[in-house]
């Protein structure tokens, strides 16, 4: 289009002028908060509740130290009769009287928050994505009403079945473990997925399998070699949106996991250092909790683009 | 290949009967064109021979081995989509060779590979065999569509209505290769279309279709000299047939009872008169390039005839309309001269 000014498609250079300003604004906006744990999470404790707060700081690993590591108070006296600190951590603890005593328990509270979010993903993604062909091409006795069921179990917050759930998973002998937990969120996700998953579903011509089953393949297997291929898109935004909210939840959390299967959301918040909250060990906790997250969505950030099916079928 | 044979099939959606009772008896090597509007059941006839639909009634058989309840994959068919239905994720080579690589045939990568390049020549896709399918044109895709067919060697292969979706010119260049091709490989094919030019250059036997019923079947000659009914006359010819009624025009040779008499354009003489004896004038000259269609107004009806481009009628010329030998129907649109027409030139 060489006529841009009058063009209907193309903004104009002036509306794009405004429009990026806006993005930009609300960027900056959204960043704020992001940038305040960042910064945090490099504060000293004093620096991190100093009033009115530091902008300009010493950037120190305390933070980062306390996170992973629990300490005890000793007398100076004593710090002296140690051997020479061994790392860094040793080194900034020391100079504030204190002396490491073992690790923290972030590393296996996090490991056990990836185990339970990848895996309750892994589970409602493959089970919504089944479902979803199931309901999308076969009839199905009383379909709409199976899927309005199965959207109803998210009309009320889910922590409004907390007590039966914690009753049941004491019976069940489900409190604080890894398979508890996994099957909570996939339950919770799963209707997400379903729903999800059957409108990209819908939209992959049923030509494609039927071509695939007269080119002699069974259904299982034109459905793994043509269809989940065309529906990648859809299972990544599913799998996004799955993970975020398995690897976010708190409340249950909170209330069913104590111990070895505890994840990070209910840990981090109550890391508590010399003289009460340690919030450069909270901010610490909380910018490595959000990087698996953002690593996992720009990973998968092109499939989030639609179009790898676009013009193969005319409508 | 193999003959396939199709009995008293029926199959309803609902309360409409899509096929109603349609036997048909395929021979080895033939190419059957089934010929008829939308909602005639010609796709889903297709469909029941592939699998892709379960029959009320009837049975089908391929190679002699009933197959009515069999699931596609053991009825070894090809079928060529209306829609391309290119696997999109796939480049043009993997579309070609992915028939060949289910695990019911077994093949190794060398021979799927001889197989699609073969087959990639034969429809004249193969300097893009590389390409995603997604990147190629219309009639490039559906040449694909029809290599992916063709790269096998199935009992028989069915095709609905592939060159519908592409432009004249292409249409015809795929037309004759479609038939060089199945002269090559002596396939058996059944062909789905509405277009009278596919069926009458394409088949060795149309079938003309009209709700769920398979009205005729004969030889493209057949089907246009000899039509059971006005149905079957009004699907071929260009223009289309003239159906009139039976005391409009002096004709020769009308059978007893005739009620609509069906004029082809070879069957109507148009004649010059002079201003006070016309019974008819020509009211408009439809310029079709190499030929003319002229229309003439008669008795309250419009005939249409086919003449040379340099016709020396104008509209407005007085002329008067005279029938030869005519197709003759009675009131229910049968025909009652059957195999008369044939007799008589």
């Amino acid at each position: 289009m060489t006529t841009a000014a009058h063009s209907v498609v193309e903004p104009s250079p002036r509306s794009k002028a405004i429009a990026g300003t806006l993005v930009i604004l609300y960027a900056v906006i959204s960043m704020i908060p992001l940038v305040w744990i960042g910064m945090t999470a490099l504060k000293t404790p004093s620096d991190a509740i100093a009033y009115p707060p530091k902008i300009i700081f010493t950037p120190s690993m305390a933070g980062f130290c306390d996170l992973f590591t629990t300490q005890s108070r000793q007398t100076e006296d004593y710090i002296k009769t140690l051997p020479p600190p061994t790392d860094t951590c040793d080194e900034i603890t020391r100079s504030r009287g204190l002396v490491t005593a073992g690790p923290s328990n972030f590393l296996p509270r996090f490991f056990n928050s990836f185990i339970i979010a990848f895996g309750s993903t892994f589970l409602a993604v493959a089970l919504g994505t089944l479902a979803a062909y199931g309901f999308s091409r076969f009839k199905v006795p009383m379909a709409d009403d199976l899927l309005f069921f199965i959207l109803s179990t998210r009309m009320m917050p889910p922590i409004a079945v907390a007590i039966p759930i914690y009753l049941m998973y004491r019976e069940l002998g489900l409190s604080d473990t890894h398979l508890g937990m996994i099957l909570l969120y996939t339950a919770v996700n799963v209707s997400l997925a379903v729903w999800l998953m059957k409108g990209f579903i819908d939209e992959i011509p049923r030509e494609y399998e039927e071509a695939a089953m007269i080119d002699g393949y069974t259904r299982l297997q034109a459905f793994r070699k043509v269809v989940l291929p065309q529906a990648a898109t859809g299972i990544a935004a599913t799998a996004i949106f799955c993970l975020i909210f398995a690897w976010n939840e708190y409340a249950f959390a909170v209330l069913l996991t104590s111990g070895s299967a505890q994840t990070a959301p209910p840990f981090i918040p109550i890391i508590i250092g010399e003289g009460g909250q340690d919030w450069p060990a909270v901010a610490a906790g909380t910018t490595l909790f959000l990087i698996p997250i953002v690593v996992f969505t720009v990973l998968l950030r092109k499939h989030l683009l639609r179009g790898i099916t676009f013009g193969a079928v005319r409508k | 290949m193999a003959d396939v044979e199709l009995t008293h099939l029926t199959k309803r959606f609902g309360t409409t009967t899509a096929v109603d009772d349609l036997s048909l008896a395929i021979a080895d090597g033939e190419f059957i064109v089934l010929l008829g509007p939308t909602g005639a059941g010609k796709t889903t006839l297709l469909r029941l021979v592939a699998g892709l639909e379960r029959a009320e009634a009837g049975a089908i058989a391929i190679g002699g081995r009933d197959m009515t309840r069999e699931p596609p994959v053991v009825r070894d068919v090809a079928f060529v989509f209306q829609q391309y239905s290119l696997y999109p994720h796939l480049s043009v080579y993997d579309n070609l060779a992915f028939p060949l690589r289910s695990p019911v045939r077994g093949m190794s990568e060398a021979a799927i590979r001889q197989r699609v390049e073969e087959t990639a020549h034969l429809v004249r896709i193969h300097d893009k065999l590389a390409n995603r399918a997604t990147r190629l044109s219309g009639g490039q895709m559906q040449r694909v569509a029809i290599g992916r067919a063709l790269v096998r060697r199935p009992a028989i292969y069915l095709m609905d209505e592939p060159l519908s979706s592409l432009d004249a010119k292409l249409r015809s260049d795929l037309r004759l290769e479609l038939k060089r091709i199945q002269a090559e490989l002596g396939a058996t094919i059944l062909y789905v279309t509405h277009d009278q030019t596919e069926a009458m250059t394409l088949a060795s036997r149309i079938g003309v279709m009209d709700h769920g019923r398979l009205v005729q079947i004969g030889s493209p000659r057949e089907i246009y000299r000899d039509p059971v009914n006005s149905y079957v006359a009004t699907r071929l010819g260009t223009p289309s047939i003239n159906l009139l009624p039976a005391d409009l025009l002096p004709a020769d040779q009308l059978a007893v009872g005739t009620r609509t008499v069906g004029a082809r354009s070879e069957h109507i003489l148009i004649s010059r008169v002079s201003g006070g004896l016309a019974r008819g004038r020509v009211v408009r000259k439809e310029h079709l390039g190499g030929h003319v269609n002229l229309h003439v107004l008669i008795g309250g009806a419009e005939v249409v005839k086919r003449v040379d481009a340099d016709t020396d009628f104008l509209v407005d010329d007085p002329v008067d309309v005279a029938l030869h030998v005519p197709l003759c129907f009675d009131h229910h649109g049968d025909r009652l001269d059957a195999g008369g027409a044939d007799a008589n030139t």
